[in-house]
């Protein structure tokens, strides 16, 4: 990379009067033709077109993105990043994403700030201690680290936490995924849109894709706001907006359409080092490194595009937070807003063919779909330049509905997306 | 609160109200063979409506079940009817 950022670099620049950065990628027009056109830069299809010039040499690919790059989901999520799934296809999606975080500031030289600082997640009774300690052995079984902790040692993770035996909900213990932790959302998409751009990508931001070019039943491109764009081949990453295009291109998706609200706090002082989460509470809870407590909980009840929360789920969420830790209760919030995400009914995502001949899918990460943006990527890209399923995104098939081999993590590791 | 009209009770908390799902679904009869595709559109295909939108409710509170169409990007409800028809005398 022509522009690599370093210490050194840091210091020329610092002397200079920062007046040499240079722009981190370049704002093309269109090309005419690509030979992949993924729509939508966010997280998953920037990833997915760095990984396509990186790994499987295409470079002639455009990335199309309505609004801003990362201005979707991927810039509205509370960044936690964890691989603590119950189903050995799960764990192996989602364990492939965490060891590609781990290496993800070096490989893309830009700092996304993984912090692993670990992932809790909370029993308040005697049966939720038992269901927790079969989520440990399945996860250790698959490969991933986890650690069934008790009382003490939660309290030595998160003191802030509500330790009183008259609690709402006492804290029995819980699951602890130490090499989970929490990134910088907006990094992760500028690191990959930066990288994707020196490799000969084409990001093309303020651009609408309006219609798919489908002649003879095959697609050969995309009609856009600035013009028709043909490709050879066409992935849609557009998460929450995903039965949008499905209807525009004449195929199906198994997905409901949500807001997600998170929350952000004045900035405090140092509370918590971890990510707790409470699922009978209804809200987890880090601190980013400027000190806001960044506060997440569950989909809204209803089904929406409005990508704003409801007051149900607010009050839900800023509840359960102030009795899952008091001391909190007077700490004011800065910022509210929400995400629309793409809910499927085995809260599992979908990689695949759209069943329209040359129209691609990844979509379907519902609440969780920030941790597995490398993986995502990397799967993705592998789909798009062989042609075939890798053998992690081969189970993500949405032709799993029509077989019936759902991947239910809905109800398997208790996640309510 | 958003206040949804319940045909039977009039407006009430959004949270008396649960979402069943898209209206117009047929189950297959299954008297002849159903495909596995034609299972999988019914279960699982959504269209996911940007905008207006038929969808079934039930009002948790009287327990009837009743036609809502709304906008589900203002949220504004637009009409709501009763499942039930009318018996004809
Ligand atoms: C409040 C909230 C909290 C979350 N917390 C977490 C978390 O802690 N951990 C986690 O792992 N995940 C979390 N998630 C989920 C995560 O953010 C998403 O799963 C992930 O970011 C999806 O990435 P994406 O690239 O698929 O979609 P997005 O980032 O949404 O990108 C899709 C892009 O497509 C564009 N687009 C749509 N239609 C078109 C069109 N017709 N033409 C051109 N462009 C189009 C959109 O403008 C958008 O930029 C959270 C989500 C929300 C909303
Ligand atoms: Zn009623």
């Amino acid at each position: 990379m022509a522009n690599t950022y370093s210490a050194l670099r840091l210091l020329r620049e610092a002397m200079r009067g920062h007046k040499g950065w240079g722009q981190a990628w370049r704002s093309p027009k269109p090309k005419s033709e690509y030979d992949v056109l993924i729509i939508g830069a966010g997280g998953h299809g920037l990833a997915t077109a760095y990984y396509l010039a990186k790994k499987h040499g295409v470079t002639r690919v455009a990335v199309i993105e309505k609004g801003w790059l990362g201005g979707g989901n991927t810039g509205r999520n509370t960044t936690a990043i964890r691989s603590n799934y119950y189903y050995p296809e799960s764990a192996a999606l989602y364990d492939f994403s965490v060891r590609l975080y781990e290496g993800l500031s070096r490989e893309l030289n830009y700092n996304v700030m993984f912090s692993q600082r670990g992932m809790l997640v909370l029993s308040h009774s005697e049966p939720e201690m038992e269901l927790a300690a079969r989520t440990v052995n399945a996860m250790l079984i698959n490969g991933t680290d986890a650690e069934l902790v008790g009382p003490e040692r939660v309290r030595e993770l998160a003191p802030i936490l509500n330790f009183r035996p008259d609690a709402r909900f006492p804290i029995h213990g819980g699951v602890f995924q130490a090499r989970g932790g929490t990134g910088r959302h907006d990094a992760v998409a500028w690191g990959y849109a930066r990288a994707a751009d020196a490799l000969g990508v084409d990001i093309i931001q303020q651009c609408e894709v309006t219609n798919f070019l489908i002649e003879g039943g095959v697609c050969k491109g995309v009609e856009t706001t600035h013009g028709t764009i043909r490709a050879g081949k066409v992935g849609a990453a557009v998460a929450g907006h995903s039965s949008v295009l499905a209807k525009l291109g004449g195929y199906k998706v198994p997905i409901h359409s949500y807001a997600l609200q998170a929350f952000v706090s004045e900035p405090l002082k140092p509370v918590i080092d971890t990510v707790a989460f409470s699922p009978a509470y209804g809200a987890y809870f880090s601190q980013s490194d400027k000190g806001g407590l960044v506060i997440g909980g569950g989909l809204d009840r209803v089904p929406s595009y409005g990508q704003r929360g409801n007051l149900p789920m607010q009050e839900n969420v800023i509840g359960g937070l102030v009795e899952f830790a008091p001391a909190l209760a007077k700490v004011k919030l800065l910022r509210h807003w929400g995400g629309i995400v793409d809910v499927t009914p085995d809260s599992s995502p979908l990689i695949g063919p759209s069943g329209v001949d040359g129209i691609y899918l990844n979509c379907g990460w519902g609440t969780g779909g920030f941790k597995a943006i490398p993986a995502g990527g990397y799967l993705f890209a592998h789909l798009l330049a062989t042609g075939s399923h890798h053998e992690i995104s081969r189970p993500f098939d949405p032709d799993r509905f029509r077989t019936g081999f759902l991947i239910d993590e809905g109800a398997a590791s208790g996640i309510a997306h | 609160m958003q206040r949804f009209p319940c045909p039977f009770c009039g407006l009430r908390d959004e949270r008396e109200f649960h979402y069943a799902g898209e209206l117009g679904k047929t189950r297959p009869a299954t008297f002849t063979k159903v495909s596995d595709k034609e299972w999988r559109d019914y279960l699982y295909a959504y269209r996911n409506e940007k905008g207006a939108a038929e969808e079934v409710w039930v009002h948790l509170t009287c327990r009837e079940m009743f036609v809502m169409c709304r906008d589900t990007v203002t949220m504004e409800v637009i009409e709501t009817r009763a499942l039930r028809k009318e018996v004809s005398s």
